[in-house]
């Protein structure tokens, strides 16, 4: 009779195996919930805040649409604003600038923003205020409303004055929620809000100055906002002058946060992953127990394919299960995330259950513990009939076995394709499944050598029950592999960002020491830099002045003419849209160094010192990169549009430049007798070490320069330190998540090899072991296990530190040992107390049922 | 001395008490060896485990060697054990991780014996036959290869009592005889009390007094021909 597969058999099989089956392996099952959760947590908030945002587009662009630039409105810009007006559409301009505040009462000096608005704005959604209803209060002359955080800065209160350029103002409440902003924002950059007029007469708009020029529109029908772009769209696209939709606005919003969220999916795809392994292990610890079973079901006829169906169907049936509580658990976190993330989101996010990401998260759940549990189910296929009779009978091993290389090449595909279709981009989602594949591998090869080292070189003069312990780790079916992996991974995560960030945190530290300049001075016009000069009080100080210019053509060809020309001589597209702040000097700056061409004087650069004949053109140094992108080299003609005149320039050196050096570096630098009589606002960087000193400065400058600002770079260190301790913030959660990963899959590994260990321990007792050695026993097993574990991620962790480090972010890299043995600590005793948690009864059973097999 | 007064054991099957002794009291003299046969579920093994302290009687109580066992903690009756005490079981309960050698070893290293352990962990592998054998992890012995392991476990602390579970109970019939023959030889030199559960009768035979349950009871109690040997030979 030829072997049939007989599917109803089955199917009344595993129903009835996994009653018994949820006990041994249901704790496996549990990390396949973790992943599952993290997905359609995420998968559902994405679409919540992308409707929740979309609803709310008018209400977050307190208009129903903006035109924006980065210098004053042009005629033709301003056009527009003044036939809407006449037209009846409610404008409401927006001007936005840095400048330095004072505090008369605290004598208190910060850069801040300073935000001038007109009648009307915020069109849409109410502003919170302190005291309530005092919105408007800022559009009365002498008056000023505030960002809460300002009121912390300045150290001042509401009813205090403040001196915003000349002007003295009075503070007349804080503006609590403006449902414009995102949070962060106003924690960021906290700002002041005063009328256009105020502004204004306080001069703190200099020639040149820094600003943003915004007007909102109130245009309810959507076909009058779009007609306007139609109308304009020549102005719109040829110049700086941007206009952008509520809806558009709304829509970048959450492609952001839907990017974010794609990150955060391949996290929980790595946790789901990672509780594969643990499927596959447990199964592989199942199907061994269940060999006697499985060979009492050939002996009685049950064909290979039924038995392996069998147990396949349990495996899908209980990944099933794993994955519905999954679901059940993400939806209530779907539920959790708006209010836990009220202070960070710029809107109130409704939840709706999405059915969409609850059966694809019971698809990908049951899907990844299917495909995880098919290569140890194939064992099934290998239990001969006999060895229900001789349980020490081994068939010979098959050497090419093809359903087992389908099921390599099925679990690998998987893998492929899940991480490419959750992540941002398909590539990333590919590298990210290498980068998994390749990091476990490395985790579980150098566990392996630990484990190999630990068992040769254990001291034998270690007291038994310690060399117990130990020897438990190579138990046969032991799991030490699968838990090396889980608590292994979560500390090579961890480990590596903690790295990345201290290094990161070191690097940044040590660029503003050192006798680099320490305070820059912006917007100061050029009448201004001698009064200023003699402020500094004989502080050294360097002046570069800024020009404005834009690229208008390149080798005599026009930008219009250079977008149609082929690849190699067409100019990356943002290299001339943009406007450049240009300078000219006689001395190259300390952050630079010649590499090609000659400098003025004829001095030559350090790869090839060529010289460039100008043919009496004003001559001009790039910066390598900026060159690469523009496609210009050597001898190239540049031809810049300096406030309406332009002037060709011949490219005789190329400079390479440290731009993460605090020193005035530029892209384009003329030789000095060209752009003097240009319109243009100087900037100063000056090297002024005491505190006091800058704080000095800072407050004469607003007496007598207001317009000019000041930015301290103890500040900038203390808003990189901010940064710092958000990303580290967000490790540790990514960390925690890891490690709960790790924790299920230990306790999953307790639990499947929990009547092998109850044996032990009652065999133990009954040899006379006490309860203090049966837990020294327990102790050293999970100490080992913690620390190979924990020892193997934090080896990789450094190891791939040491690799990217340098590569990425181009600063050196030094191994920090507290962080490593923080992480190492406590991971091992998350270990141990797991561990010794799940093995309470075995020290409290008393042994004869346990050897017995009855218990 | 092993005195058992009144042990009853009930356990709890299916939500309602199922008695499995009724009421047991015995007498082991020292140096004795007694076997206990029955039918299976006559509560035999329950028995030897109650004897040994490796379970608590619902009733009653055992002395070994006039200590209350069961007035004593879990850890006391452990560390009584570790002194006193020996176990050989059918199914072997080597631990599958260490070698024979470190198998014999676990008992002694329990109780802290030091540098000692080896050479008297050797001998008596030595003793068992299995002195080329010691660095062999269980999966690499042969079933009575293991046993033999067992008994040099079971002997290694010197046990005043030596309890032994259907020793040949997985063995065939010439390896059973040898294991026998060492358990009679130990318990001779040694001047250990054996107490041999077995459904073997011409093993249980060869012991000194043979004792038969029957329903939890126990339903005979009588010399064997161990004693008559021994009376003779000794």
């Amino acid at each position: 009779m030829s072997p049939r597969v007989r599917l109803g058999f089955a199917l009344r099989l595993a129903l009835r195996e996994s009653r018994y089956g949820w006990r041994r392996v249901g704790v496996y099952m549990a990390s396949i919930t973790l992943g599952v959760a993290a997905l359609v947590s995420i998968h559902s908030f994405r679409e919540d805040f992308a409707r929740s945002v979309q609803d709310e587009a008018d209400v977050l662009m307190g208009a129903n649409a903006r035109l924006s630039d980065d210098v004053p409105f042009t005629p033709e810009g301003q056009a527009i604003v003044d036939s809407l007006r006449n037209a009846g559409v409610p404008v409401a301009r927006v001007t936005t600038a840095s400048s330095m505040i004072m505090a008369p009462s605290t004598e208190t000096v910060r850069l801040l923003q300073v935000r001038a608005l007109d009648p009307g704005y915020p069109f849409y959604g109410d502003v919170t205020t302190e005291p309530a209803g005092t919105w408007g209060a800022h559009m009365e002359p002498g008056s000023v409303m505030v960002d809460p955080a300002v009121l912390t800065q300045l150290g001042v209160e509401i009813g205090d004055e403040l001196i915003v350029g000349t002007e003295t103002l009075r503070i007349r409440g804080t503006v609590d929620d403006l449902p414009t902003d995102l949070a962060f924002q106003t924690a960021i950059g906290p700002r002041l809000h005063l009328s256009q007029e105020t502004m204004e007469r306080a001069g703190l708009l200099g020639f040149g100055s820094l600003a943003r020029y915004e007007a909102f529109l109130e245009l309810p029908e959507i076909e009058e906002r779009r007609a306007l772009r139609e109308r304009y769209e020549a102005l719109f696209d040829g110049t700086s002058l941007g206009y952008t939709l509520a809806e558009e606005q709304a829509q970048s919003l959450s492609n952001g946060v839907r990017f974010l969220g794609r990150f955060l999916a391949l996290v929980g795809l790595g946790a789901l992953l990672l509780g594969g392994v643990g499927v596959a292990s447990a199964i592989h610890v199942y199907i061994r127990e269940r060999r006697p079973g499985i060979a009492v079901l050939r002996c009685v006829g049950a064909s290979q394919g039924t038995a392996f169906l069998a147990y396949l169907i349990q495996a899908a049936w209980l990944g099933l299960l794993g994955s519905a509580a999954g679901v059940v658990l993400g939806v209530i976190l779907q539920e959790v995330m708006p209010v836990a993330l009220a202070g960070i989101l710029p809107v109130e996010v409704t939840t709706r259950l999405s059915w969409g990401s609850i059966l694809a998260g019971l698809g990908i759940g049951a899907w990844v513990a299917v495909v995880f549990a098919l290569i140890p189910l194939l064992q099934v296929r290998d239990v001969p009939p006999l060895a229900a009779l001789r349980s020490d009978f081994e068939p010979p091993r098959r050497r090419i076995d093809p359903v087992r290389a389908l099921a390599w090449i099925v679990l690998a595909a998987s893998v492929l394709g899940l991480a490419a279709a959750e992540a941002p981009e398909p590539e990333l989602g590919i590298s990210f499944a290498i980068a998994l594949v390749v990091a476990a591998l490395a985790i579980a090869g150098v566990g392996l050598a630990l484990t190999w080292v630990t068992r040769r070189f254990f001291p034998t003069g270690a007291s038994y029950p310690v060399r117990q312990g130990v020897s438990n780790l190579f138990r046969p079916q032991n799991q030490t592999v699968s838990v090396t992996l889980a608590l292994g991974f979560g500390a090579f995560v961890v480990g590596t960002i903690v790295q990345v960030e201290s290094s990161l945190r070191n690097d940044l530290t040590v660029s503003v020491d050192a006798a680099q300049p320490n305070i820059l001075l912006f917007d100061i016009q050029t009448d201004q830099v001698d009064g200023i000069g003699a402020l500094m009080q004989g502080a050294e100080y360097d002046v570069s002045p800024l020009v404005t210019a834009r690229v208008a053509g390149i080798n005599g060809r026009t930008v219009e003419e250079l977008a149609d020309a082929p690849p190699d001589e067409r100019p990356e597209g943002w290299t001339v849209r943009r406007e450049y702040r240009n300078t000219y000097r006689s001395e190259l700056g300390r952050a630079e160094i010649l590499v090609r061409g000659q400098w003025w004087d004829g001095t030559p650069g350090s790869e090839d010192g060529v010289a460039v004949d100008a043919g009496g053109l004003p001559r001009l140094s790039l910066e390598e990169d900026i060159a690469e992108s523009l496609r210009v080299s050597l001898g190239d003609t540049l031809t810049w549009d300096v406030a309406g005149i332009e002037i060709e320039t011949v490219v005789t050196s190329l400079r390479r430049v440290e731009w993460d050096r605090l020193e005035p570096n530029f892209f384009a630098v003329f030789e000095p007798g060209v752009l003097e009589s240009a319109p243009q606002n100087i900037l100063m960087v000056a090297r002024v070490p005491e505190a006091s000193e800058r704080a000095r400065i800072q407050r004469d400058l607003v007496g007598d320069f207001p317009n000019v600002s000041a930015l301290d770079f103890s500040r900038v260190q203390e808003a990189i330190d901010a940064v710092l301790t958000r990303v580290r913030q967000a490790v540790a959660f990514l960390g925690g998540f890891s490690a709960i990963a790790g924790i299920i899959v230990l306790a999953g590994a307790l639990a499947t090899s929990r009547a092998q260990r109850l044996r032990e321990g009652a065999l133990l007792k009954t040899l006379g072991a006490r309860r203090r050695q049966i837990l020294t026993v327990l102790f050293s097993e999970y100490l080992a296990l913690g620390s190979i574990a924990t020892a193997s991620g934090l080896a990789l962790a450094v190891g791939a530190s040491a690799l990217l480090i340098p590569e990425l972010f181009e600063i050196d890299y030094v191994v920090r040992v507290g962080p490593v043995l923080v992480i190492w600590t406590v991971v091992v005793l998350v270990t141990v107390i797991t561990g010794l948690l799940g093995s309470r009864d075995l020290v409290r059973r008393p042994p004869l049922p346990v050897l017995r097999g009855t218990d | 001395m092993i005195v058992a007064e009144g042990l009853v054991k009930r356990y709890m099957s299916g939500g309602r008490p199922l008695p499995v002794l009724r009421s047991i009291d015995l007498t082991v003299q020292r140096e004795a060896f007694v076997s206990i046969v029955g039918p299976s579920g006559s509560g035999k093994t329950t028995l030897l485990g109650l004897l040994a302290g490796l379970d608590e009687p619902t009733e009653g109580r055992v002395l070994l060697d006039g200590t209350d066992i069961f007035s004593l903690t879990e850890d006391g009756r452990a560390a009584f054990r570790s002194e006193r005490v020996g176990f050989v079981f059918q199914t072997f309960h080597l631990l599958p991780t260490l070698t024979a050698l470190e198998n014999v070893l676990v008992p002694l290293e329990l109780r802290g014996m030091g540098r000692e352990a080896r050479p008297r962990a050797m001998a008596l592998l030595d003793r068992v036959g299995l002195a080329d054998r010691t660095g062999h992890y269980p999966a690499q012995l042969s079933g009575g290869e293991q046993q033999r392991v067992a008994l040099a476990r079971a002997f290694s602390n010197e046990p005043a009592i030596l309890f032994a579970d259907e020793p040949t109970g997985n063995l065939d019939a010439e390896t059973g005889a040898a294991i026998v023959e060492m358990l009679e030889e130990l318990n001779r030199d040694t001047r250990t009390t054996l107490v041999l559960v077995t459904h073997d009768l011409a093993l249980a035979e060869r012991a000194h007094r043979v004792i038969r349950l029957g329903g939890g009871e126990i339903a005979e109690d009588r010399p064997g021909r161990g004693t008559v040997v021994g009376a003779a030979t000794g």
